[in-house]
Order: structure tokens, then sequence, then C-alpha cells
């Protein structure tokens, strides 16, 4: 799995900041991860971290202004994304690498039939003509478990449910054939119930097209149901990075440590109290120069509060930034 | 929709009536009266002409004699002009007005929309500097600025345009050059700054970024994804719109002598003309009424969340 052929994307020391009123918000400073072909890669983190810019990135879809990738890479199939002119962007866009987004109430056009907004997308990207891609989307639809899709088709996104509506959305998504599916949240907005359903999909359907999969969340719980491998973030980095088994049978970072500890799991019936790691997270605009976790951490020592520690690489296969396993790192 | 259609249709009688009932009385309850003027006529003349007009009765049958012509079409004679009875002023000037209107908020519409889109994709340019400005101009100079500044470079100096008259005229279908543009000037402001801000929004909504990452181009999600949704705003203002500007404006009638209906909204309640007051209060009402009858019937076209049944 580790061969340079099977990678689908790389980014590389990605940054995106926001230019406001009050100051420059670094709202993605410096990530990096690779994905490989048919891998589900998680990405958690309290809310407002920098996951939705980072996936954003790229896709190269940040409103700018306020918001410009001021630095790093995003290599796919050899090329750099965010160097691509507009119009090689969009034919990758929903092409080979597509999106579904957190809500599916907003995320379809209210004024468009659900035909009308699968076909253009498929008549877009694919070499077919209308009446094909009606058929390509009828399958698809088939697909996500839609009934009746050859009647449901024609109907406007209000006559959906959110759960359906979503199925719609990740049917539209990997129409296709897409390399990488970016799913940001895509359950939390709707019932618990449905939830598990359309992540089981998503997994199903990336394992069977073979597609990679980012998966944002913050729910934890998620990761462990379906990633392969995980990344941390905080504060616009990311702070730790191992294998699913790997990070819960052994979170190295606090802040790792502090999200895991704060599911509810039904096994501990006697917990009182579902913990929660205390204290906000920093604000993102003149975050100073040291470990931006240090307040809210019980383990902080003086070098967090000076300096930042580097993501490094601590075991095989398992990056963590931060001071208490940094000797390790230095070691060599 | 059929059923639909015919329960608006229906809705709209009780409608008028409070209106018509409401405007009765309020007029009446106004101080002053048609007959009253500086020099005060002899006593005996005053109780003839309000016998003639039926005021010596009390109110309550005055407004059941008038809601009964009302009825069968008749707005009754006007107190204060006596060639002609209120059906003969509203129906000879409300056309006038009407064209005039037509033409002011054909323009209004075309140039209101496609700025007020120019401007948000081209938000925070010299383009939507330029637009806005102008659009602040039409909504804060008045029109009795802007239609004496137009005579007198396309009329007095250049000579292109005459300064007033109306299509009967010498001057034909020139005459409504002038005074459709400085009508339009305030409707067209108005169209593009909320086309502007709805198109804003729209732009930020959700389904756009998932347009814009099914990898769509540009053109695509403007026009097929996004007008629809950001001209709903603007429809609901084009219905009260349209009613106020096919009514006539007395300001754009006085400047440039258009025979429109606007100078009886000020000169009837001047007269305290009971009759007339009401001809065109009521011409008011039922023209606003089917126009927001229609916004609604256009809304149902455009969103398909909204169904009538
Ligand atoms: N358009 C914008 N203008 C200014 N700041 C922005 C903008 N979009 C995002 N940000 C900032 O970037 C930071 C990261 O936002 P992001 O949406 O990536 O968070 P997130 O991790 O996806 O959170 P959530 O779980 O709430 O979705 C936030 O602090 C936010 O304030
Ligand atoms: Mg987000």
């Amino acid at each position: 799995m580790e061969n340079n052929k099977d990678k689908v994307l790389e980014v590389k020391g990605l940054q995106t900041y926001f230019k406001t009123d009050s100051g420059v918000v670094k709202a993605v400073d410096g990530v990096s991860f690779d994905l490989y072909r048919g891998e589900t890669l998680g990405i958690v983190g309290e809310s407002g971290c920098g996951k939705s810019v980072t996936n954003l990135s790229i896709m190269k879809l940040i409103p700018s202004p306020p918001g410009k990738i001021v630095g790093g890479e995003v290599i796919f199939k050899g090329e750099n994304i965010i160097a691509l002119p507009e119009e090689r962007l969009r034919s990758i866009r929903g092409n080979s690498i597509s999106m579904i987004f957190q809500d599916p109430m907003t995320s379809l056009n209210p004024f468009l039939k659900i035909s009308t907004q699968m076909v253009e997308t498929i008549v877009l990207h694919q070499d077919m003509s209308k009446s094909e891609a009606k058929k390509k989307a009828i399958e698809m639809l088939t697909l996500v478990g839609i009934p009746a899709p050859e009647k449901r088709i024609d109907s406007y996104p209000h006559q959906f449910s959110g759960g359906m509506r979503q199925r719609v959305m990740i049917a539209m998504a990997l129409s296709c054939n897409a390399d990488v599916l970016i799913a940001d949240e895509p359950t939390t907005a709707l019932d618990v119930t449905i939830q598990a359903q359309i992540l089981e999909l998503i997994d199903e359907l990336s394992k069977k097209l073979n597609t990679a999969v980012i998966m944002i969340t913050h729910d934890l719980g998620v990761v462990a149901g379906m990633c392969d491998k995980v990344c941390v973030m905080y504060a616009g980095r990311i702070v730790e990075k191992a294998l699913t088994e790997d990070l819960f049978g052994k979170p190295f970072h606090p802040y790792t440590s502090g999200l895991i500890q704060s599911v509810p799991r039904l096994d501990h019936a006697t917990q009182e109290k579902l913990f929660s790691i205390e204290g906000q997270p920093p604000n993102l605009i003149d975050l100073p120069d040291c470990c931006p976790f240090h307040p809210r951490c019980h383990k902080a020592m003086d070098i967090c509060r000076s300096k930042y520690p580097k993501l490094t690489e601590v075991e095989p296969g398992r990056e963590v930034a931060c001071w208490l396993y940094m000797d390790k790192g230095e070691d060599k | 929709m059929t059923k639909y259609i015919i329960r608006r249709l229906l809705g709209m009688i009780p409608t008028l009536l409070i209106i018509i009932t409401i405007s009765f009385f309020i007029i009446r309850i106004a101080p002053g009266g048609p007959f009253d003027s500086e020099r005060s006529l002899p006593e005996q003349v005053l109780q003839n002409i309000e016998a003639k007009y039926h005021l010596d009765e009390p109110v309550i049958v005055q407004y059941g004699r008038y809601l009964f012509d009302v009825l069968r079409g008749d707005l009754g004679p006007s107190y204060r002009y006596q060639d002609h009875d209120v059906n003969f002023y509203i129906f000879t000037s409300l056309p006038n007005s009407i064209i005039l209107g037509i033409i002011a908020l054909t323009i209004a519409i075309v140039f209101g929309i496609s700025a007020g889109m120019l401007s948000a994709v081209r938000q925070n340019t010299w383009v939507d500097y330029t637009t806005m400005s102008f659009a602040i101009v039409g909504i804060s100079v008045p029109l009795f600025v802007i239609g004496p500044v137009l005579q007198w470079i396309f009329a007095m100096n250049l000579g292109w345009l005459p300064t007033s008259g109306w299509i009967d005229g010498d001057y034909g279908l020139k005459t409504l050059i002038l005074p459709s543009i400085t009508l339009s000037l305030g409707y067209f402001a108005n169209i593009a700054r909320l086309m502007r801000s709805s198109m804003l929004e729209t732009l930020r909504s959700d389904y756009i970024r998932t347009a814009k990452a099914k990898g769509l181009k540009n053109s695509v999600i403007l026009f097929k994804h996004t007008l629809k949704g950001a001209l709903l705003p603007v429809v609901s203002y084009l219905g009260p719109a349209f009613a106020g500007i096919i009514t006539g404006s007395v300001v754009v009638e006085q400047i440039f002598r258009v025979p429109g209906l606007g100078k009886f909204f000020v000169q009837s309640s001047f007269n305290r003309d009971y009759t007339l007051i009401m001809g065109v209060v009521i011409v008011y009402s039922v023209i606003l009424i089917i126009m927001n009858f229609i916004v609604d019937i256009i809304y149902s076209f455009l969103d398909p969340r909204i169904s009538y049944k």
C-alpha cells in the first residue's frame, strides 16, 4: 500500500489564511497528509480547527476574498492543484475529486430537479448524452438505495427527507467515478438512525468503487467505525497522525486522549460524568509560536509555553506534535 | 391551481369591501368638506348642493348608496369637476399612466436586474462601486430635480427631445422618453440594490458551493443555479412597485405635462372631492391586489417548494 503508485492525493504544507477586520486568521497552517487509493482517512478535531477549510482548499474552493491559500501544494496525479488554471480545476472538481457536505437540506439546489442536478454533472465530466446520463443517474440512485429511482429522479429536493437527500448527494458525488471523495461531516445534520446507514453506504460504495475517502468529523465513533487512519487537527495544524487502531489503542497527544475520553461509552456503565476537555480552542488570529494546546493541557511543561512542537515521527507510522514525545524524536 | 386562482379571485371581494368601507369613513372623518371654501356660500345654496349630492342624508345611507353604485361600476359624479363623472376622469387618464408606467418599469427591470447581477458578481470592484453609487443617486435625488435636469440637457441644450407633451401631440412617441426615464430611475435603483444583495446571498449559499464543487462553469452557476433564487425578492418588490408606477406620479406628470392619473391623487384630496378620492383609492387597490396575486403565481412558477392547491 505504501508504494507511490497508489498514492492518489498528497497534501504538503498547506496554508490557508483569511483576512478579516480583526486580523489574519490562520485557519490552516502547514497541514500535510497522504491519501492512498481505496483508503479512508479521518480528519477529526473540535469545531473551528480548520477541517472544512483544509478540504475546501484541496478543491481550491476557498472563498476569496477573504480567504487565500498562501502556501503548500496539493498533488493529484502528479499535478499541483493549487497552481492549475481554473479550467483544468473544473475538470477535476466533481469528476476526480468530489465532495459531500454537512447539510443535505441546503446543499442541493431547491429550484432544480434532482435529475437536472445529477445529469448536468455527468454530462459535464463524462462523454455521455443526456439520456445516457439520466440512465447513469438512475443507476446511481439505485446504488444508494433510493426506492423507485426512475420516478423519484424527477422530484425536487424538498420532496426528499434529509437522509434521502444525503443519499442523492452521495450518488451525485460518485456518479463520475471519483478517485477521492471528501465527506465533510456528512451525517452531522441527520437523525442518529439515519447516520449509521449513510456512513455504511459511504463505506460500502467507496470499497466497491475503490474510491479514497477523506472523512471529516468531530465524532470519534465515526472514525473508529470506518477510517483506516486518522489526522487529529488542533488550531489549524495536525497534532497527531496514526492508524486508527493505534490511535485508539494508545493515543499520544494529550488532546487526542482528551477527545477519546470524551466519547460516551455504553460499556462503561459506571462512568458518572462525561469527560470533556476544559477551556476553549484558541483564537486563530495571532497564534503565539508555542504549543496552542498548552493552556488546556494537564501535562504542559515550560517548553510548551515557549516553542511550537513540530509534527515528528515518534514511532514507525506515528507522528505527533507534542513536547512529551520530542526526546524520542530527537534521539535519531 | 385553477381552484386556487378562483379562490384567490373570490377572496379579493371582501378585501376590496373592507378597503372601500374604511376609506369611505376616514375621508368623511377628516375635517373639511367638498364645498367649503374661503368665501362661504349662502346657506340656501349650500343646502341645495348638499341635497343634490345626497350629502344631507345620514352617513350610513350615503355609504349604502355609494356601495350600490360602485357595485354597478359607477364611481359617481365628481364634486369638483362638473363636466364629467369620476369614471370618465379615471378611465381617460389611467391608460396614459399605464403606458408610461409599463415603459418605465420595463427599463427599471432590465437595467436594474443586469446592474444588480453585475455588481454582485464583481463585488467590491469599480463596477460594483459605480453601479451602487448610481443607484444611491437614483434613490436619493428627488424626481423634481432629475426631471428638470434631463429636460435641460436633452431638450433645451441638445434639442433631441421635447421638454414636455404627450403622445397625441406633435412630438408623438418621443414625448415618452424623458418622463419614463425619470420615472424609472428610483425603481431601477431599488431593483439593482435588491438584486445585488439577494444575488450575493444566494452566491454564498450551500447549494452554490455544491455547484462549484461539481466543476460547473461560472456562467452555468450564475444563470442556471443562482438566478431563480435571487429573483424571488425582486419579484415580490415588483408587485407593489407595478401598482404604484402605473397609477402615475404627480411630480413626473407635472414636469412633463403627462395627462395621467397621478394628479387626481393629490387634487382630489385637496378639494375634498370625496367621490374622486374614493375612485382613485379603489382603482389603486384593485391594481395592487391583482399585482400581489400575480406575484404569488409567478412565485409558484419560480419556486418548486411553493405549490397552490
Ligand atoms: N470565510 C471565512 N472568513 C473568515 N474566517 C473563516 C472563513 N471560513 C472559515 N474561517 C475560519 O477558519 C477557521 C476554520 O474553519 P473551518 O470551517 O475549517 O472549521 P471546522 O474545523 O470545519 O469546524 P466545524 O466542525 O465547525 O465545521 C475558523 O476559525 C473560521 O473562523
Ligand atoms: Mg466544518
